[in-house]
């Protein structure tokens, strides 16, 4: 049976969607000792994997530029990482979280539109995970001698500016498996997020992968961000220079994103078909 | 507190202001089990009932009589596989935005982020309804105050206030909205009695001074028969009887020697489904084809 829409101005539905990301701002200062330890662990990762350059470099494997360009290579790729994780997880656990705590009916029965609410979420997740890599930047950088004179800034974030817009579509995806599967849909999201540390080049090019796992590697919005974010960062590639990137970013935010959230209302729909939406845990 | 909205005046938001309720042919099963144990539970079957504007309508059961499916289907939570409910005149599979604006949920469960504060709760499910900051927070603390709940227990985190104090929490946003259709689930279950009161004497002011119409499922008899204007039972997933309290118990006595008077609603229901309501109901098993 179709739905009759009922008309929220624009206005009303910003204003709608701020409530989702004030609600997870106090939900995250609240929860702040696991984002102490999401920091911690950050901070590390980026530590242990950018070391790995250091050690190249030390035992004279790379030398020169090209020593300064692995070390970037791999800490952009563990910033990236630490980014799109953190706005996949923010994005993806918006069912989970509320099944946790057992508001999701009370949130779902509420006149919001759904699309309010998923980009509220979104935004939040993309605010906190700038904040985070941002921090775990800083941390990170005082531990390398590494040169950012060449670095285009203004590419590196348009890249993940238009970036994070096709995330937040494959995060809104991931975020319907926990809704389809109330038991098992948490861990699949993290596959999804598993698959696409194994396909985007985070800590190795795309053309180390076998020539299978390279043509999977282009359905991944990452692989395209973090090819864009390091010609930014490590070789000063211009806008133009990153169009090509930024063009299949485009071409998967505008796909992805209007997708996910047709996805997100189908599969609310057949969660309440089914009797899915209880609270668990 | 006042609802939002007046009857009479938007004939678009009341197709039917004298209605707020109307279930008609209401039916409702789901899968349980996984093959080859897999078989269909008719939950809600062939429900139908018109609740009166501006009364409390009690709806008994036990507990797995098929309540709390009937309840989910009135939230739009869960979307039935036959019938129709029109909450206004508004159809809740079809127009299911326009009704969520005029009702509102008191469930058995609480269901809070239990590290935030009652205000911050408050504010969140006020503004998803389109209130503004300033008005939940006047509101929440008017009506929390007049539930007694203390400011520091208004301040602190919900995980750690006892379940009665959630409960009213629950109250406080559920009425926060001036819903003009409140659906109230088992809402003074496993309540100590001063809270269970506190709630009920809520209830009974709103219904008193305010425009909502109250449809409340409950196994407390004393509560329906206190709080109610109408009762329906419900077991096996279908209304087995239907009226006024008054109604019911006159229904039971023509059909012995007793007063009126001295038959109290316990007797009625266990008359009239042949099992108590404190007894758990099995889920009934149907061939569903197609």
């Amino acid at each position: 049976m179709a739905e009759t829409a009922v008309s929220f101005t624009l206005p009303a539905q910003v204003r709608l969607g701020w409530a989702f990301v004030e609600r997870q701002t106090n939900l995250w200062k609240r929860h702040w000792a696991w984002e102490v330890v999401w920091m911690v662990y950050g901070v590390v990762n980026t530590l242990a994997i950018t070391f790995i350059a250091k050690e190249l470099t030390d035992a004279g494997v790379v030398s020169g530029a090209a020593a300064n360009d692995l070390l970037l290579f791999l800490l952009v790729g563990t910033l990236v990482w630490a980014y799109l994780s953190a706005v996949l997880d923010d994005v993806s656990l918006v069912i989970t979280w509320e099944r946790w705590e057992g508001t999701i009916e009370h949130t779902l029965m509420a006149p919001v539109p759904r699309v309010a609410q998923l980009i509220g979420t979104a935004v939040f997740g993309v605010l906190h995970a700038l904040l985070r890599t941002s921090l775990i930047m800083v941390l990170s950088l005082p531990f390398f001698d590494i040169s950012l004179g060449r670095a285009a800034w203004t590419s590196a974030f348009a890249i993940l500016l238009v970036g994070s817009l096709s995330l937040i579509g494959l995060g809104i995806l991931a975020g319907v498996l926990p809704m389809l599967y109330p038991e098992r849909g948490e861990q699949m999201s993290f596959m999804i997020q598993a698959l696409v540390l194994l396909i985007s080049g985070v800590y190795y090019s795309v053309e180390t992968l076998p020539g299978w796992l390279q043509v999977v590697s282009h359905i991944s919005p990452a692989t395209y961000l973090l090819r864009g974010v390091r010609s930014a960062m490590i070789d000063g590639a211009s806008l133009g220079e990153v169009a090509g990137d930024l063009g299949a970013l485009v071409v998967f935010a505008v796909v992805l994103v209007p997708l996910s959230i047709a996805t997100f209302k189908a599969a609310e729909r057949w969660a309440k078909r089914t009797g899915r939406l209880k609270r668990h845990g | 507190m006042r609802a939002n909205v007046s009857f009479g005046e938007d004939s678009t938001v009341f197709p039917d202001a004298t209605r707020p309720l109307v279930v008609s042919g209401l039916c409702k099963s789901f899968t349980s089990g996984r093959r080859p144990n897999k078989r269909r539970i008719r939950a809600v079957d062939d429900v139908s009932l018109d609740v009166p504007h501006r009364s409390v309508y009690g709806l008994i059961g036990a507990n797995g009589s098929g309540k709390s499916t009937l309840i989910r289907v009135l939230s739009t939570l869960v979307l039935a596989d036959s019938g129709t409910v029109e909450v206004f005149g508004h159809d809740v599979e079809r127009e299911s935005m326009r009704v969520r604006q005029l009702m509102n949920r008191v469930s058995a469960d609480p269901s809070f982020f239990g590290q935030m504060s009652a205000i911050e709760n408050l504010l969140f499910f006020g503004r998803v309804y389109g209130l503004a900051p300033g008005d939940v927070r006047r509101r929440s603390v008017e009506i929390m105050d007049r539930l007694g709940l203390s400011t520091q227990h208004q301040k602190g985190m919900v995980k750690e206030l006892s379940r009665g104090q959630q409960q009213k929490i629950a109250v406080a946003r559920a009425f926060l909205t001036s819903p003009v259709l409140m659906l109230l689930d088992e809402p003074t279950t496993g309540l100590d009695p001063r809270s269970k009161r506190d709630v009920q004497e809520f209830v009974r002011e709103v219904q008193r001074d305010h425009d909502a119409t109250i449809f409340l499922t409950t196994h407390d008899m004393a509560e329906a028969e206190a709080l109610c204007d109408r009762i329906a039972f419900i077991a096996g997933g279908r209304i087995v009887a239907e009226g006024t309290p008054f109604e019911l118990r006159s229904l039971v006595a023509s059909g012995t020697d007793a007063d009126v008077d001295d038959i109290d609603m316990e007797d009625v229901f266990m008359t009239l489904t042949g099992r108590s309501v404190e007894d758990d109901e099995e889920e009934e098993e149907v061939s569903v084809h197609g």
